[in-house]
């Protein structure tokens, strides 16, 4: 295979320069767009720009209301991803080390909740949040997507937590640790991979959560970068070149977090989907 | 291998034994009890979190899809199944199914078979295979209201980006009004989902294809299998298990599609991208008819877990009967 000559693949590549560009387009497009004034933009929608306008992205950045939605999705993000690892890990810490009835009917059930959509809970969940007097309070998105991140979160740690070998837990027991010892001292220290992994899959998930926070923050206080950009495009529906500006500066935080996080995030996607 | 959503019966390994300590009944039992208390203890946290904000809305929203509820106060107009003999009679309602299907179909059909291509294609050693990979995974992370503003744009009629460029090209007649269009919404819809998802599935099957030995394909080369041969009876069996999570995971997401449609067209026009959980918030969130969008949720509920429970039944199960005849049929 390796022999094979560059000229053999050029068909090969010649699809991947089609499908790239496919991919690329949308995205490029909307980098150049918002470096466009609306006037020219509708003259000349698809070229370069006559001139570069920067002023569609630095009146954002200049403004107070972007960085307050970047401010409050990365407190949810954080928030939630605290939450759902620690309880998540001392979860999977009990269904990997311990042997208790009832464990396979309690793990079955939190592999139930893979198979549930989110909008199944959506309306009660509602409710639920409006009497604990949660709407509007990011702890009403915080709480939701932890319990909704569990099942992920408790399966790959559960995998990641048995292979390490019992006679690591057997000689911490001989030293006089404790069982919560054993998992504070012993097993988290070693399962950093993991919890980075499955941080990294709930920042992410929380992140680009659309659906919470439309139904729980009703005011513009605590809106996050998807709700924003929502909302930034119904206000501003006519100047077409802002809108774009907006698009981009709220993809990079995402970008350039997958950007650094590629190995553990990709790592996790595939294998919360094929192991169990 | 097990898939994510099916009970697992293996014990691990290095699991802590249930104490049977030779001794005395009553401390035997004692001890017995503190093991468990303790297992449980470390359960108790996650229990709370998805018993309160997972399964008490669920069984919630069973309940209250038999009562006629505006959702203030606790629901009191009991009228048994009505709301889902309502629902089965709402053109919009079998709409939404009908569309779900058609998603489903398209998914299966063209998505993930293309998904599969560039997986194939990727798992070469090509030049600047690296990024492409990063390319087409990458609208995967994006948010989805940032995917459908960005696409409402690119479609928007004429002045759009996919206007122009067709027009440009002489191929006016191809373009059209996308999202505003009935006849075109969907597959607009789709074409966006495809550009978000595929990268996802690629990725997946990528994993699945780095786990195959090269001996396999080497040996099948050996045998003088030409390519298609090789992929056909030897990539592709070896493949179904993460094809088969492929399959569930994109159904259960047109199941229960929504960020997208709400972004990009809320359902339009008039109804013809509406999903089941589109029509699910107009009714429960803007039109206070609780007890009827519980009662949609309800049926979004049951078609998942039936395709589930089935999918769990008759194709994952081939999984193990699968490893075995494969194993068998590759020792010669």
């Amino acid at each position: 295979m390796r022999t094979s000559s560059g000229r053999r693949h050029l068909p090969l590549h010649a699809i991947l320069v089609v499908v790239g560009a496919v991919m690329a387009v949308p995205l490029l497009y909307a980098v150049l767009s918002g470096f466009k004034s609306t006037d020219e933009l509708s003259r000349n929608p698809v070229g370069l720009p006559d001139s570069w306008v920067t002023s569609n992205y630095t009146d954002i950045l200049g403004s107070g209301a972007f960085w307050r939605l970047v401010g409050n999705s990365t407190l949810i993000a954080v928030g939630t991803t605290v939450l759902v690892v620690a309880v998540a890990a001392l979860s999977a810490f009990s269904f990997a080390r311990f042997a208790f009835r009832g464990r396979e009917v309690l793990f079955t059930l939190f592999t139930m909740g893979l198979m549930f959509p989110f909008a199944v809970a959506a309306l009660p969940l509602f409710l639920l949040l409006r009497s604990m007097g949660l709407l509007d309070n990011p702890l009403g998105v915080i709480l939701p997507q932890a319990a909704f991140g569990l099942p992920m979160t408790i399966i790959i740690l559960r995998g990641f937590f048995r292979e390490i070998p019992g006679e690591l837990e057997e000689a911490a027991t001989l030293d006089g640790c404790s069982s919560f010892g054993f998992f504070w001292r012993v097993l988290l220290p070693m399962a950093r991979p993991a919890l980075g992994t499955v941080s990294v899959l709930a920042v992410v998930t929380s992140w680009n959560n659309f659906f919470l926070p439309l139904l729980v923050f009703t005011e513009d206080t605590w809106w996050t970068i998807p709700i924003g950009v929502q909302q930034f495009q119904g206000q501003y529906s006519a100047q077409y070149a802002r809108v774009f500006a907006y698009l981009v500066l709220a993809m990079v935080p995402a970008l350039a977090f997958y950007s650094v996080a590629e190995r553990q995030l990709v790592g996790g996607l595939t294998a919360g989907a094929t192991k169990g | 291998m097990t898939s994510t959503f099916l009970p697992d019966k293996r014990t691990g390994p290095g699991l802590t034994p249930s104490p049977a300590a030779p001794g005395a009944g009553r401390g035997r039992a004692r001890r017995r009890a503190l093991h468990w208390l303790t297992a449980l203890g470390f359960q108790i946290p996650a229990l709370v979190l998805f018993g309160v904000l997972v399964l008490l809305p669920i069984l919630f929203a069973l309940y209250a899809a038999f009562f006629r509820w505006g959702g203030f106060g606790m629901p009191s107009d009991y009228i048994g199944a009505d709301n889902f003999t309502r629902l089965f009679d709402d053109p919009v309602f079998l709409g939404d199914l009908w569309r779900c299907l058609v998603l489903v179909v398209l998914s299966l059909a063209v998505q993930l078979p293309f998904a599969l291509a560039m997986a194939v294609l990727l798992n070469q050693k090509l030049r600047g295979r690296a990024f492409y990979r990063m390319l087409f995974f990458g609208p995967y992370i994006l948010s989805e209201a940032i995917t459908g503003v960005l696409f409402g744009m690119i479609f928007a009629p004429d002045d759009g980006l996919a206007d122009q460029i067709l027009g440009r090209i002489g191929l006016e007649g191809l373009g059209g009004e996308w999202f505003a269009e009935p006849s075109m919404v969907m597959a607009t819809l789709f074409l966006v989902m495809t550009w978000k998802y595929f990268g996802f599935h690629m990725m997946l099957y990528l994993a699945g294809l780095q786990s195959i030995p090269r001996e396999l394909t080497e040996a099948a080369l050996i045998d003088g299998a030409n390519a298609w041969q090789r992929f056909r009876s030897v990539t592709l069996p070896l493949l179904a298990p993460t094809l088969r999570i492929s399959v569930f995971l994109s159904v259960i997401g047109s199941i229960q599609l929504f960020d997208l449609v709400w972004v990009t067209t809320a359902g339009g026009p008039d109804h013809h991208s509406e999903t089941m959980a589109v029509t699910m918030f107009q009714y429960g969130f803007k039109r206070y008819q609780v007890g009827y969008a519980s009662a949609i949720s309800v049926v979004m509920f049951g078609i998942s877990l039936v395709f589930a429970l089935a999918y769990q039944r008759f194709v994952l199960r081939r999984d193990l009967q699968g490893a075995t005849t494969t194993m068998r049929g590759d020792g010669k």
